[in-house]
């Protein structure tokens, strides 16, 4: 980490009472967890010292939780950094971040199509891959269908 | 006559059979005359679920999968897989496999650009540059065959090295189409972007700016059309391309022009990549010794990513210390790039969204997944 790059992320980490700071988890450069009553606020700040590139937005499901995985990167402090929210695993509801970075328009649908998680405020919350009558979330652990066989366990 | 009768816009659905569509996906539009007011992307139609799919399987059975990913350019999705999982596993990859893997990833540059820029031709009137493309495409295609035995899905990577070693006279055989191929590449550049009836077609249409191809998540020459000197080869200088010398290649005005030039540039950029990595591959093993065949990587997250002919290509892998992922997930540049579809093409006529759509270069089997 770059000194200014450590500057930033002390005083956002100071700045949102949610938010913690870690070190590398193997996605980025750092690691930010935050509540998400505070993410869309953490999101505007970031955006604001220079994280403009959201490259990815995906969720895995911990079966006791859904944990959304927000990666930016930020050519003026060349550093990349994750941002992690849980939501809970049962009606999972978070904010669209697609008015701070466009870029988060389809992948949040791609989420909530495989997910279920509920975007508030996305200019469209549609399911993307799936049809729109489609029943369930594939990507939840517990999805359940006709038409998926598991592979016998060989291991 | 009241005039209400005209000026009501007409909803007209384009694909997903409809060869300007690149692919199996379907836009929905909403036409003033022949402008385009509101254009919906709606795809799906190749979705196969490659992410559920992954936590069935153990890690190297993953790695077919990649193939049909960007089925135009199955190496780069080969490589970014086994990059996540080498780094999740810590698996080292011996220096000539690293070679390997930049000489036929540059191959496949090439090979994937050439099906773009020759559908930019069939895109804009000139069918012609399409047949030449391809020419040029088949010759690389029969280089890989000879490599790996697979035209199309080569799954040529794996974790800790590549599938196999160059056979003898492969590298010699590479070097001397490198040669040959700038003279094609300018044949096809004068025969298309030196064409005044696909100028007119592709120049000013579809423009996007800097800060826009920013915001909106553009990757690769579609982003560095629009001046976004953006290449993950540069920015994070993995494998040896530290040691390889090449440029940058962006365009001034964002536009599907400049999207496909830097798509022809590149290969020139390409062509001198693969043969500084041919003078340099040293001798040596392919394959690290002693990988299991069932990689349990400890608990925890990887994340690696390339540049891949259409940008940006990130593997994020979730392992729980199991022999199968946990999650997989491919941060698909065809499918951030595709998306702006909806953005690019209101307020064109209806003839250019074949056009805005190739300068896009979306593969919709990564698009879906």
């Amino acid at each position: 980490m770059t000194t200014t790059f450590a500057a930033t992320m002390a005083s956002i980490a100071e700045k949102f009472k949610s938010a913690v700071l870690a070190d590398s988890d193997g996605v980025a450069d750092a690691c930010i967890r935050v509540e998400r009553e505070e993410l869309l606020g953490l999101a505007t700040e970031l955006a604001a010292k220079g994280f403009d590139q959201l490259e990815m937005v995906t969720a895995v499901d911990y079966r006791d939780r859904i944990g959304l995985i927000y990666r930016l990167v930020s050519a003026t402090l060349s550093a990349s950094l994750v941002v992690r929210c849980d939501l809970p695993a049962e009606q999972p509801r978070v904010v669209s971040l697609a008015g701070i970075w466009p870029a988060a328009d389809s992948q949040e649908r791609e989420v909530l199509d495989l997910f279920g998680v509920a975007f508030d405020g996305h200019p469209c919350p549609k399911r993307i891959f799936l049809p729109d009558d489609f029943c369930g979330h594939p990507l939840r652990k517990d999805f359940e269908s006709p038409t998926l066989i598991r592979r016998p366990d060989l291991i | 006559m009241p005039d209400q009768e005209f000026n009501q816009e007409l909803v007209v659905n384009v694909g997903p059979q409809h060869p300007s569509t690149h692919g199996v996906g379907r836009i929905l539009l909403n036409l003033d005359g022949d402008i385009v007011r509101k254009a919906e992307l709606i795809i799906g139609h190749l979705h196969r679920g490659i992410e559920k799919m992954a936590e069935n399987r153990t890690y190297l059975q993953v790695v077919p999968l990649t193939d049909r990913l960007d089925y135009v350019g199955s190496m780069y999705a080969n490589w970014a897989y086994c990059r996540a999982v080498e780094k999740a596993a810590a698996i080292d990859v011996p220096e000539r496999a690293e070679y390997l893997r930049v000489i036929v990833c540059e191959m496949q540059r090439i090979a994937s650009h050439m099906m773009s820029v020759g559908s930019s031709g069939a895109d804009s009137g000139a069918f012609t540059v399409f047949v030449y493309a391809f020419d040029l495409r088949e010759r690389i295609v029969e280089l890989f065959e000879q490599l790996c035995g697979a035209r199309l899905t080569y799954s040529y990577v794996r974790p800790g090295g590549v599938a196999f070693d160059a056979p003898d006279g492969w590298a010699d055989a590479v070097l001397a189409e490198m040669r040959k191929l700038p003279t094609g590449l300018e044949e096809l550049d004068k025969l298309l972007f030196g064409n005044v009836i696909a100028r007119g077609r592709l120049k000013g249409v579809g423009i996007m700016s800097t800060e826009q191809a920013i915001a909106w998540g553009a990757t690769g020459p579609v982003a560095r059309g629009s001046g976004v000197a953006l290449d993950i080869r540069r920015q994070d200088a993995y494998s040896v391309y530290p040691r390889i010398g090449f440029d940058v290649v962006v365009g001034d005005n964002g536009d599907a022009y400049d999207r496909a030039r830097c798509r022809l540039l590149e290969c020139f950029e390409s062509v001198r990549i693969i043969e500084q990595a041919i003078t340099q591959m040293p001798e040596g093993p392919i394959l690290t010794d002693g990988i299991p065949r069932l990689i349990a990587p400890p608990k925890g997250d990887a994340y690696a990513r390339i540049e891949s002919a259409r940008g940006t290509l990130g593997v994020y892998t979730v392992s729980d210390g199991g022999a199968k992922p946990y999650r997989v997930h491919f941060r698909s540049p065809a499918f951030c790039n595709v998306s702006l579809i909806s953005r690019l093409a209101p307020s064109h006529v209806l003839s250019d969204l074949g056009v805005i759509l190739g300068s896009l270069d979306p593969v919709f089997g990564e698009v879906d997944r």
